[in-house]
């Protein structure tokens, strides 16, 4: 990982946002990418098919400037839900600084989450990294829809966050919680440049 | 039109946090060195986070460090308005010269520049115009150039091609200090805790922080006991906690009762630029403070066009001693790598441009080069010593010269800048010339050309010749005085009257003086070019008149006392009271009288000057008065060893080329009929 290049006085975030298929991945980077400068966002890549699923992967830089002498560039990622990308989702996962799980906060896709969780946790041991040493935060996304058809975040945080990470309940669509979310993971994931030796 | 600076608006009373670091980094790179850092420097934040401060401590940092420079502030509106009057009064032009020779413009708040087309084209203009001479331009905004409403493409890639820089709201710690600040500004005393209350509130603005310690300040006034953090809070109304940031809320029950509390809350107006702000926050608690401060000495130095790997290999290594020591260090040499860079440039600019005077790790070689430089700059000729200002004989006839000469010297560059002293030849001119340029000499560190204006054009066409014309104007240009004898030579010299344009103006401006002599009054020269014409005629033109008796006879004294003749009363009156049209003349006269008393063996008399300059024998007293010079037989019987008498001033004047001894005219008409 080359979190800080102290030589080229850059930092490099690389976030994924990991989840399962429709569980708005794509829409918290569409969201972030419309509040961002033009002059601080490179092109948004985005490879989806004709019914707007993640083919491949999308692909936001943000240059966020200098900060404290250090050229801060953040990469954002998302991987493709469907189970039959896994192969693409192990690429993207390569060499991430932090992950953000997306949840889907509807009852019936509970199942589909975890099946995820555990998927990103299989694909992150292929690469040689234990969960537990990654920034991670989790989001439960589209709490605006009815109570009926949705987890309360405490109900999902027993359900998916074992480790007890940092937890937003968010509405991608429209915005909520998707800055709160970009800003827990980039905390923990600065942080651990104080702890973390340079490149 | 133009604001003043705020005295109380400078770099030391700006407290620079996190969000603001970046910022005030470039505001001082920019002011120590305009035009060359970041340009244009382009400073946007949202209202009360101390643009304007920022803003003005350029201006006052600029202005410290170069006295002489041109440095305006004004606001946008205050621009338009100006511009208006001008447009309204016909002098549009005017208007536009006006900005377009400011050294350091600082224009406040341009986002106003929304749906003004004509002030939109009128800024690019200026942009354009101040860029290409190397001016600085430092705007602010309250968002940056893209989102200036309806504003001109060519105009928002040119805000942006310098540095785009934002200041974003100030953090936790930063609020207290500026608020300690602020407090002891206005002399208020509050007890601990209070302004950390206030710094708790959710004002990020300085403005609303200011508007609260003022509250604070007011009701302490009437108060008897002193506001404690406590009732400092409820007297702003912060009665809940401020909501605790996200990652603080750290474990799932934080979030999950945030989240429960009701739906997802709307999103804040500038999402990004409140993320921006965290991050900057959370990456300078991250950082280590001595790596940041490496990191922002390489940004500044990198921006200034240094080279910087001594500072680059420090941030390779995990804990390196004495970082501020090496910084230190660097700055010393980078500083001093300036110093022989503007050494250089004035000798030799071709030198200046070399990469060792942006490598601090080359600064012996810097040194070297700077070395050479100063051995191969041959400083400018200098007035002649042989013409001191003592030695001057001053006359009703020169005597407003002189007194404008005394003038210049009292106040060099201010009071008669160029004095042009006009006369014929032989009057004194370049005695006077020579005079100024010696005593402009004397002051500390001056530098003074004084020269024939012939010489000037054989040097400039042996530096085009050597294609060293670069090292000659540099020569010219670091001169604190310029003097040039003959003037009027220039007629013609089309080259010539170029440099020496851009030298006049340029040393008019640097308040450097110019001085001229010419047989006639500037603007009755024909060959000269008008706008030099112009020049030379915008300062004092002096006449210098036929020498009166009064100079005469002090220039005869002086010539004799030099020869050690004991210059009698008599003599003195006798020579001074001879007709000459020029100083020249009587002193080639004094010299053939002295010479033929040398050549005789006699002493230097009344009546032996008037046997030399009329032909009369020394016993006859009774000599013609009317000075004509006759070379009739009574001079026959004496002998004359001298043939030729030829004026010891250097150059053979055909009217002092005179024969003495001629045959005997019957020899001579025989050799005629031969």
């Amino acid at each position: 990982m080359s979190l800080v290049n102290f030589t080229a006085r850059e930092i490099a975030c690389k976030i994924v946002y990991y989840g399962p298929g429709r569980s708005g991945k794509t829409t918290n980077l569409h969201y972030v990418y419309d509040r961002v400068p033009d002059s601080r966002r490179g092109q948004m890549v985005s490879l989806a098919t004709q019914t707007d699923r993640t083919l491949f992967f999308d692909f936001l830089p943000i240059d966020l400037g200098q900060i404290s002498g250090f050229s801060t560039r953040f990469q954002l990622y998302t991987v493709p839900g469907q189970v039959y990308y896994n192969a693409t989702r192990r690429l993207v996962l390569q060499g991430a600084d932090g992950v953000v799980f997306v949840a889907d906060s509807q009852a019936q896709q509970l199942d589909e989450n975890l099946e995820s969780l555990q998927n990103l946790q299989s694909n992150l041991l292929e690469h040689g990294v234990d969960i537990r040493n990654l920034p991670l935060v989790m989001q439960y996304n589209k709490q605006d829809l009815p109570r009926e058809l949705i987890l309360a975040p405490a109900d999902l945080d027993d359900a998916l966050n074992f480790r007890g990470v940092p937890s937003f309940g968010a509405d991608a669509l429209h915005g909520a919680g998707v800055f709160e979310t970009l800003k827990g993971i980039s905390e923990l994931v600065l942080k651990k440049l104080a702890a973390g030796s340079p490149a | 039109m133009t604001s003043a600076l705020n005295p109380r608006y400078t770099f030391e009373t700006f407290v620079v946090g996190a969000a603001n670091r970046l910022a005030v980094t470039a505001g001082r790179s920019v002011a120590e060195n305009p035009g060359s850092a970041y340009n244009p420097l382009f400073i946007y934040s949202g209202p009360g986070l101390g643009k304007t401060h920022l803003l003005m401590g350029v201006g006052h940092t600029a202005k410290q460090l170069a006295p002489g420079l041109n440095i305006e502030y004004l606001t946008l509106d205050e621009w338009v308005e100006a511009f208006h009057a001008a447009v309204a009064a016909g002098q549009g032009d005017a208007f536009r010269r006006r900005f377009q020779n400011v050294d350091v413009l600082l224009v406040d708040d341009v986002q106003f520049l929304s749906n003004r087309k004509e002030m939109q084209s009128e800024l690019l203009r200026l942009t354009e115009a101040l860029q290409v001479a190397g001016r600085q331009i430092v705007l602010t905004s309250d968002r940056p150039p893209v989102e200036i409403g309806d504003l001109d493409a060519r105009l928002i890639s040119r805000l942006s091609g310098g540095l785009v820089v934002d200041i974003g709201a100030p953090d936790y710690e930063t609020r207290v200090a500026i608020l300690r600040r602020k407090a002891e500004e206005r002399g208020a005393r509050f007890q601990p805790g209070v302004l950390e209350a206030v710094a708790g509130a959710p004002l990020t603005n300085v403005r609303e922080l200011m508007g609260a310690v003022n509250r604070l300040m007011a009701h302490q006034a009437v108060s008897d006991t002193p506001i404690d953090g406590e009732t400092a809070k409820r007297l702003l109304g912060i009665g809940a906690p401020a909501p605790a940031p996200a990652a603080t809320a750290g474990g799932p029950s934080g979030a999950a009762k945030r989240v429960g509390a009701g739906p997802p809350s709307p999103p804040a107006v500038d999402e990004f630029g409140a993320f921006l702000a965290d991050v900057t926050v959370t990456v300078g608690r991250a950082v280590e403070a001595w790596r940041a401060r490496v990191a922002e000495e390489i940004l500044r130095w990198e921006g200034e066009g240094y080279r910087t790997q001594r500072l680059e290999a420090l941030l390779d290594q995990n804990a390196p001693a004495a970082v501020d020591e090496a910084i230190a260090a660097f700055v010393r040499d980078v500083e001093r790598l300036k110093a022989l860079e503007v050494e250089v440039a004035q000798l030799d600019p071709a030198v200046a441009g070399l990469s060792v005077f942006r490598d601090p790790e080359r600064i012996r070689d810097a040194e070297e080069e700077a070395a050479r430089a100063r051995a191969g700059a041959a400083p400018p000729p200098a007035p002649s010593p042989a013409f001191p200002l003592s030695a001057y004989a001053v006359g009703p006839s020169n005597a407003v010269a002189v007194s404008a000469v005394r003038a210049v010297l009292e106040r060099p560059g201010k009071k008669y800048n160029p004095l042009v002293l006009v006369g014929h030849s032989g009057c004194g001119k370049t005695h006077l010339l020579n005079a100024l340029g010696l005593e402009l000499a004397h002051a500390n560190g001056a530098i003074v050309a004084c020269l024939s204006t012939q010489a000037f054009i054989d040097e400039l066409i042996a530096a085009i010749d050597a294609n060293r014309v670069d090292w000659w104007r540099a020569r010219y240009r670091r001169v604190t005085a310029l003097l040039l004898d003959d003037v009027h030579l220039v007629a013609g010299k089309e080259r010539t009257q170029e440099e020496l344009f851009n030298l006049f103006n340029l040393l008019q401006d640097g308040e450097r003086q110019l001085a001229f002599t010419a047989s006639a009054p500037p603007n009755t020269l024909a060959g000269i070019e008008e706008r030099i014409a112009s020049r030379l005629e915008g300062g004092l033109v002096v006449e210098l008149k036929q020498p009166d008796r009064d100079v005469k006879r002090a220039v005869v004294e002086r010539v004799l006392t030099q020869q050690d003749v004991a210059p009698e009363s008599p003599l003195l009156d006798y020579l001074a009271d001879r007709p000459a049209d020029s100083v020249r003349s009587l002193v080639a006269a004094v010299q053939r009288v002295m010479s033929a008393a040398a050549a005789q063996d006699l002493p230097v008399t009344v009546g032996l000057a008037r046997e030399v300059l009329e032909g009369t024998s020394p016993e006859d007293d009774g000599g013609t008065e009317d000075g004509r010079e006759s070379r009739g037989g009574r001079r026959a019987g004496g002998p004359r060893a001298s043939g030729v008498v030829v004026s010891n001033l250097g150059s053979i004047k055909s009217r002092e080329k005179t024969v003495w001894d001629w045959p005997d005219v019957p020899d001579r008409l025989i050799e005629e009929f031969r």
